[in-house]
């Protein structure tokens, strides 16, 4: 990326740097694109940035759908703001993969082609309105939980960019809310949207926070490395615990006859997650799988003769200003 | 109808229509960055929208809103121009609509920020400033279309030739448009018609692409004859509103 | 696509009085989209009156493994520092 002066100098030395990269983690200092750091550290770095930059892109898909459809002139300037953001937060996180040495381009080939990851949540399809808000509400509320924390990884620029994400995600899990909030204190049948949208993405939003911590093996070395400051079912508590009160006070019921307040320890137990379902769709057959890939390798694809003629006019003309 | 309402639903119309066209390219763009640029020409053009429809609903007081204006009247009530509710088809085409629009909206709010109705003096100096980010962008990528490749240079052209039909209508004024200009409100569309050719015949040069030659042309949307385009585009946009009466959201 | 639409660094000065600031980087195929795009991507909040946009490849980047040869030397001149002298009782404006 940058030219550097020097390059991997000295073979051998691999464990000091090791283990002067752990002390400096362990004071906090950050890491910065041009630093030393173990291989494994760069390369988890760049799975969990570029999915998480994926995850953006799709994720405008399921909401992109209403844009057209919006139901007044303000709620469709929300949404497009909303999606709008959305891309600009995988620019954000693909600008902050690139720093560690991957392209642009590989990382979209590896999402189009099936080998890169990305939130399976956005593989539900979005059948009402209803699911607009809910996706805010939910969707946004969990990216929140898990967001925030990233302000402090010890990545610099995955940090930063989480900051400036962080800023302008609060404003999607408000409008999401507020168009539940209308539906569910609206007409029946817009209560009832409400309601059926609720009881569709409650669970997968519950799974987004990933496997149990007993299934998770990773985490460990995340954590220490500092690229993930909680546990998946910590955050996934989190989750629960703020979002109940939020369907009471909406009126709506959460799809969960397990669901109970536990005086004891002052925190909400749910009932079992269907982990084979999460599992089913991380493999590629939720509903919407493969619509969602097809969507982007289209714009990817139709739009190749676009960059081909940028690429080309810019090329014309730096070699006419050369041959000045 | 007066005069004055119908004279601020074709500008508020002209923005609705182009805006829900470029909103469709969201998360369809050939690059990113052009998701986030696409969306901010919706944007922005949605918000001047609102402005006109709102003063139209004042104008005519009878409680209707901006949402009633979009969302609560059918095709034969809209006042916008046959250009801009052209389907996306592919980027050339939505580039060269947008720059054919760009164009004429810049001119036309220069007319407008002197006009005697004080509102719409001061939504069009609103406008103008928008317009001219989004005339600037439609107009740099008219280039590297036209002087990129082959196949991009053939697109934009076919682009040009296809629409070209649909400018004419942009420089034909009538009886609505004779009133507001006699009133001091509003400007004569055809005093547009060559500043608006001085600058796309450069354009075109600068994009190495060919002016058509002038044919018929298509006309009939400002007086609420459409396109059959124009009913899809409607029938997507308003389905909630017109199926959930009386429901607010 | 990225072969030809290079990376390029931004660089937002958000008001007046301050100085550029690095927000990010992002693609573009030539130096006046980049400043648009970058626009679009970074001041959508209102958060700038000046874009800066470089091509990555333009950028030379100090090397973190000789930055103890390239920095520390000015760390033991701690006369260059205000903090260094002793200013008498009673002296003012100093």
């Amino acid at each position: 990326m940058y030219t550097s002066i020097s390059d991997g100098i000295v073979e051998g030395r691999g464990d000091e740097r090791e283990e002067a990269f752990n002390e400096r983690l362990d004071r906090s200092i950050k890491v910065e694109p041009d630093d030393w750091m173990p291989e494994a550290y760069r390369k988890t770095l760049v799975r969990q940035i570029s999915q998480h930059a994926h995850s953006e892109i799709v994720g405008m898909l399921p909401e992109g759908n209403w844009i057209t459809r919006a139901p007044s002139l303000l709620r469709k300037l929300i949404l497009l703001a909303k999606v709008q953001d959305e891309a600009g937060h995988g620019l954000y996180l693909y600008s902050a993969a690139e720093t560690l040495g991957t392209s642009r381009d590989d990382m979209v080939e590896a999402l189009l082609t099936g080998k890169a990851k990305y939130s399976s949540i956005f593989n539900y399809p979005t059948l009402t309105w209803a699911d607009v808000g809910a996706i805010g509400w939910l969707v946004d509320g969990a990216a929140i939980i898990n967001q925030i924390p990233l302000t402090r990884c010890s990545y610099g620029p995955y940090a930063r960019a989480m900051v400036r994400i962080c800023k302008e995600e609060s404003f999607h899990q408000r409008q999401g809310f507020d168009v539940m909030w209308k539906l569910a204190h609206g007409t029946p049948e817009q209560h009832a949207m409400a309601q059926d949208a609720l009881d569709r993405w409650w669970w997968p939003s519950v799974m987004m926070f990933g496997p149990p911590d007993s299934a998770s093996p990773h985490n460990a070395q995340s954590m220490r490395w500092k690229i993930k400051l909680f546990t998946n079912d910590e955050l996934r508590q989190k989750f629960i615990d703020q979002t109940v009160p939020q369907a009471e006070q909406l009126g709506l019921k959460i799809p969960d006859p397990d669901l109970r307040w536990n005086e004891e320890t002052q925190h909400y137990e749910i009932g079992p997650i269907d982990w084979e379902e999460f599992y089913r769709v991380v493999k590629g057959d939720g509903p919407c799988n493969r619509e969602r890939m097809q969507t982007r390798n289209d714009a990817w694809n139709d739009g190749a003769w676009v960059r081909e003629a940028a690429a080309a006019y810019a090329e014309k003309h730096a070699a006419k200003e050369r041959a000045v | 109808m007066s005069g004055r309402i119908s004279y601020v639903l074709r500008f508020g119309d002209n923005a609705l229509v182009l805006a829900q066209r470029s909103a469709a390219w969201v998360a369809h763009a050939p690059i990113m960055e052009e998701d986030v640029a696409l969306a901010n020409v919706a944007l922005d053009l949605f918000g001047q929208a609102k402005l006109w429809l709102e003063y139209a609903g004042e104008l005519e007081g009878l409680g209707r809103d901006a949402d009633a204006f979009a969302f609560h009247r059918d095709a034969a009530a809209f006042s916008n121009v046959l250009l801009v509710e052209q389907p996306n088809g592919n980027f050339a085409d939505t580039i060269v609509r947008g720059y054919f629009y760009d164009l004429w909206a810049s001119l036309a709010w220069e007319e407008l920020t002197r006009s005697r109705d004080e509102r719409i003096a001061a939504i069009a100096a609103k406008s103008a400033k928008e317009t001219a980010y989004h005339l600037r962008r439609s107009h740099d990528w008219l280039v590297r279309l036209g002087d990129g490749t082959e196949c991009s240079r053939e697109r934009a052209q076919h682009a040009v030739d296809r629409l070209w039909r649909y400018t004419g209508e942009l420089f034909l004024g009538d009886e609505v448009d004779a009133a507001m200009m006699e009133a001091g409100i509003g400007f004569d569309p055809a005093s547009l018609r060559d500043p608006w050719l001085e600058r796309a015949d450069a354009a075109f040069a600068t994009a190495t692409l060919a002016r058509p030659a002038d044919g018929w042309m298509q006309r009939g949307g400002k007086q609420g004859r459409h396109s059959e385009a124009l009913g899809y585009m409607l029938a997507e946009m308003q389905v909630l509103p017109r199926s959930y009466a009386g429901a607010t959201w | 696509m990225s072969r030809d639409w290079p990376l390029w660094e931004i660089f937002v000065r958000s008001e007046n009085g301050l100085a550029h600031k690095h927000v990010g980087s992002l693609h573009a195929a030539d130096a006046q989209m980049a400043l648009q795009n970058a626009r679009d991507l970074y001041t959508r909040r209102n958060e700038g009156v000046s874009i800066w946009v470089v091509k990555s490849s333009d950028i030379t980047a100090t090397d973190p493994a000789e930055s103890d040869a390239f920095f520390e030397p000015s760390e033991d001149k701690t006369y260059r520092h205000a903090t260094f002298y002793r200013v008498p009782d009673g002296v003012k404006h100093l």
